[in-house]
């Protein structure tokens, strides 16, 4: 038999080819790989700077139940805890513990468990940043499957913090044994699935809980890969080494969801630009202006394929406060008119700085400068900023930031206290208008105790707001997730890309 | 004695170069804008919340007092805890360091046994098409960035043609049998061929994208070297005591033409690990790289320390290995 160069050259990249190990991606899928988009850097879901960063609450709670299973809607639905509520002058508050669950080292869950855990997350010294909620309850005390404990400081949002930020339970006898540097080692909950093995910034692996109370997950093993950069992620699911992905550019979900099952949903985070009561955005006229001028809706549709929900107030659709009726219209022949009543023009632009992120959030540096062109059309001459998402934080703690700055806030408990509240009550270290009328519109509302009069004010502050241009809510984003045609994913609202909500196909 | 006297100077300016970095990492962290509380803090958070934050991370207190039990710790072996991570920052960059030593290693080597073929060919087959070749090839392999690199090969062999891994150090499927972090070298120490052929499909794509520009950079300089040294009057020699060429250069001209690319290749080797940080992220390969990025992004200042000191001494080591080498192989340097 006769080779050629060329023969052999072409044998040996095909016995490379076939050598090196390939992804294993048969038609039924056995263990199901998902590209996640950020890392996980601690396994306790209640300290540190993880247990605050919203995205990553899906692999915590793939591991961890909350006190109260939050559904894909946003909507409470009794998880742990079965029965939850006030006594009637709300001094103190009563909580059933679900019978029959275990823990994934296989002892049982008990109420004991539930009240650790709640005074755990109020006790400063465990690094929770936030204990200050937790705190408002104390004196604890567990009767059977039932928990009891005093309201020191009336929150009605309470029990939605149950299924919102460090809202978990812990093990007590287990992490009382272990201690903080054995759970992160080896951490169990009663989650849907158990964490097999976990390789930090590259990988968990999660086998199915064959116990979970709410029935065990259709995936048995489940590799959660984290791969940071979204050209990456395309590539993981289009060459197909993962079934699952999320968060990459919208142009490539439009261009890959004919031949995958694609998932465009609204999440609970929204995009908005802060305006600081300094300078300039001391004039309404201004404030009102810069409101006007902005097509939400051609940001949308041009420079976010469409994904996306124009908004007006800080509450989204599915939040508990939003109100349809408070509407702030794109007009720009408005702007030019209320510019003009403050002495601006387009030859006589008012002029100040806008800060925003690059990348951070997609198309945020895009968004802006398409606002900036919006602006100078009526009379507003922008100067952009860019800054990392790191002294935003700063700054806005600081109050220092400029007098307008772009963010985006995600709320998945829906609640106004947690949106509109933190974001506009000038004590509020996350305000960044800080003005006298709407502190003291604010303020009653946070002890509120009646539910239906509480929302009505709330409806009542977003209107007040959007009727003095306070801020400038642009839109709720659409979170975009690829699946492979073998898989069935139940997007939730939150965000939260949850394996046990997926299915085969 | 000459060599002595190098190595004991070359360490005083080690130490001081490591004290340099230590002061100015420390300091330049904490001016920057963005501080690891802000990024925490949730909504509704008081002033009273912030401080007790900032108290329990040890952010409370002047800088150069932060500074002085930072130091005080550092010369006892405690670099302090991640803010993130919660867990020592010497065991955390410690354990990360072998993935990415392994990996600036492979890519080193493949940098050095491509550059170097691509040279000795060029010089051997000299004014001819073939070299022509190669010139356009080292100038391509130079004007594209090593992450760009990583994205066509991704591109190309994470999409159209899967045949490499494009993401992580292992399958995580598998079962390691390791006791050290050197996951390629243990491997191949325990025959576990299986797994070396698993991790390399891993480390090949990344390794590649790091390999590609310093391989041309190898390439042109050793090949100048080379053909500069093959007009010398004792290579002349050897060719008219009737050697082939290729003995000439690979025997006669290859020993003196080597010493100026074995330097360049030192100083080229830092700029690889440095490299590492992106390319690192870009394959979600779980080194030290990726994990500075991490703590960047998340402020976490005494892993952000840790790992610069950690480089630092890597950068400081490689170039003290590459100055003894040179003087070792170098006769002007060795006998003083």
């Amino acid at each position: 038999m006769n080779l050629s160069r060329r023969s052999l050259l072409k044998l040996s990249v095909a016995a490379v080819a076939t050598s090196v190990a390939l992804p294993s991606f048969a038609q039924a899928i056995d263990e199901l790989v998902i590209a996640y988009n950020v890392t996980l850097p601690s396994w306790d879901p209640t300290t540190g700077p993880s247990a605050v960063n919203p995205t990553i609450q899906g692999l915590y709670q793939s591991v961890f139940d909350q006190f109260i299973l939050q559904q894909p809607d946003l909507k409470p639905a009794p998880g742990l805890l079965t029965e939850w509520g006030w006594n009637d002058d709300k001094t103190q508050v009563h909580m059933t513990v679900r019978d029959g669950v275990t823990w994934h080292d296989g002892s049982p869950f008990t109420a004991e468990d539930v009240a650790w855990s709640l005074e755990r997350a109020a006790d400063p010294a465990t690094g929770n940043p936030i204990n200050f909620v937790w705190s408002s309850l104390a004196n604890f005390k567990v009767d059977g499957n039932k928990v009891t404990a005093d309201v020191k400081q009336f929150d009605p949002t309470i029990f939605k913090w149950m299924y919102f930020l460090t809202g978990y339970v812990l093990p007590k006898a287990y992490y009382t044994k272990v201690g903080a540097e054995g759970f992160e080692k080896a951490p169990i909950g009663t989650g849907p699935y158990m964490v097999d093995k976990f390789e930090q910034n590259a990988f968990v692996r999660l086998k199915a809980n064959p116990t979970y109370w709410g029935g065990k997950p259709d995936f048995d093993t489940v590799t959660i890969k984290f791969v940071t950069d979204a050209a990456a992620r395309v590539a993981e699911i289009e060459g197909g080494s993962s079934h699952v992905t999320l968060e990459m550019p919208y142009e490539e979900y439009d261009r890959l969801k004919g031949s995958m099952n694609g998932y465009a949903t609204p999440v609970s985070n929204i995009g908005m630009i802060f305006l600081n009561d300094i300078e300039v955005m001391l004039d309404p006229n201004v404030r009102k202006a810069a409101v006007a001028a902005i097509d939400k809706q051609a940001i949308v549709d041009r420079l976010l394929s469409g994904y996306g929900v124009p908004i007006d107030t800080l509450e989204t659709p599915d939040y508990d406060a939003y109100d349809a009726s408070i509407k702030t219209p794109y007009d720009p022949d408005a702007a030019v008119k209320l510019l003009a009543a403050s002495g601006y023009s387009v030859d006589k632009p008012v002029k100040f700085t806008i800060q925003t992120t690059k990348g951070y959030m997609p198309k945020d540096y895009e968004m802006i400068q398409a606002i900036v062109g919006l602006w100078r059309k009526v009379g507003i001459e922008a100067t952009i900023e860019v800054y990392e998402i790191a002294k935003h934080y700063e700054l806005r703690a600081a109050d220092k930031l400029a007098p307008a700055a772009f963010y985006n806030w995600g709320n998945s408990v829906g609640d106004p206290t947690t949106s509109t509240g933190f974001a506009m009550f000038g004590p509020s270290p996350h305000s960044v208008w800080d003005s006298k009328d709407l502190i003291d519109m604010i303020g009653p509302l946070w002890g509120e105790k009646d539910e239906a009069k509480r929302i009505a004010g709330w409806k009542a502050v977003d209107a007040y707001i959007a009727e003095n241009a306070y801020v400038i809510p642009l839109l709720q984003y659409v979170q975009p997730i690829l699946a492979a045609k073998g898989v069935v994913v139940t997007p939730h609202h939150s965000g939260a890309l949850l394996p046990h909500l997926m299915k085969r196909a | 004695m000459a060599l002595l006297q190098t190595l004991l100077l070359r360490l005083v300016t080690t130490a001081v170069t490591l004290f340099g970095v230590a002061v100015i990492v420390f300091f330049v962290i904490r001016v920057v804008p963005g501080n690891p509380i802000a990024m925490m803090l949730p909504p509704g958070a008081t002033q009273a919340d912030i401080d007790q934050l900032t108290a329990l991370y040890g952010l409370d207190k002047s800088i150069p007092q932060q500074f002085l039990i930072w130091g005080l710790g550092v010369l006892h072996g405690d670099f302090g805890t991640s803010i993130t991570l919660r867990q020592p920052v010497l065991a955390l960059v410690l354990g990360r360091l072998p993935a990415t030593l392994e990996l600036s290693v492979m890519a080193l080597v493949m940098a050095v046994l491509v550059g170097g073929a691509a040279a000795l060919t060029g010089t051997r087959l000299r004014a001819t098409k073939v070299e022509g070749g190669i010139d356009i090839a080292n100038g391509m392999a130079l004007s594209v960035p090593d992450f760009l690199w990583g994205l066509v090969l991704i591109l190309v062999f994470g999409v159209l043609v899967p045949v490499f891994q494009i993401s992580g150090r292992v399958t995580p499927s598998l079962q390691l049998p390791f006791v050290t972090n050197f996951y390629l070298v243990e491997s191949i120490v325990r025959l576990r061929f299986d797994l070396t052929k698993d991790l390399l499909s891993h480390m090949f794509l990344p390794a590649v994208a790091l390999a590609i520009p310093l391989a041309a950079i190898i390439g042109q300089l050793l090949k100048q070297s080379l053909k500069e040294t093959m007009h010398l009057d004792y290579v002349t020699l050897a060719r008219t005591q009737g050697y082939s060429e290729a003995r000439v250069i690979w025997r006669e001209a290859l020993p003196n033409a080597i010493l100026p690319t074995l330097t360049l290749v030192g100083v080229q080797f830092t700029f690889l690990i440095g490299g590492t940080v992106i390319i690192e992220r870009l394959f979600s390969y779980e080194g030290l790289g990726n994990m500075a990025i991490d703590a960047v992004i998340n402020r976490d200042l005494p892993l952000i320390q840790g790992i610069v000191i950690l480089f630092a001494v890597i950068f400081t080591g490689v170039n003290l290995v590459v100055d003894l080498t040179y003087a070792a192989l170098n006769p002007r340097l060795r006998h003083g």
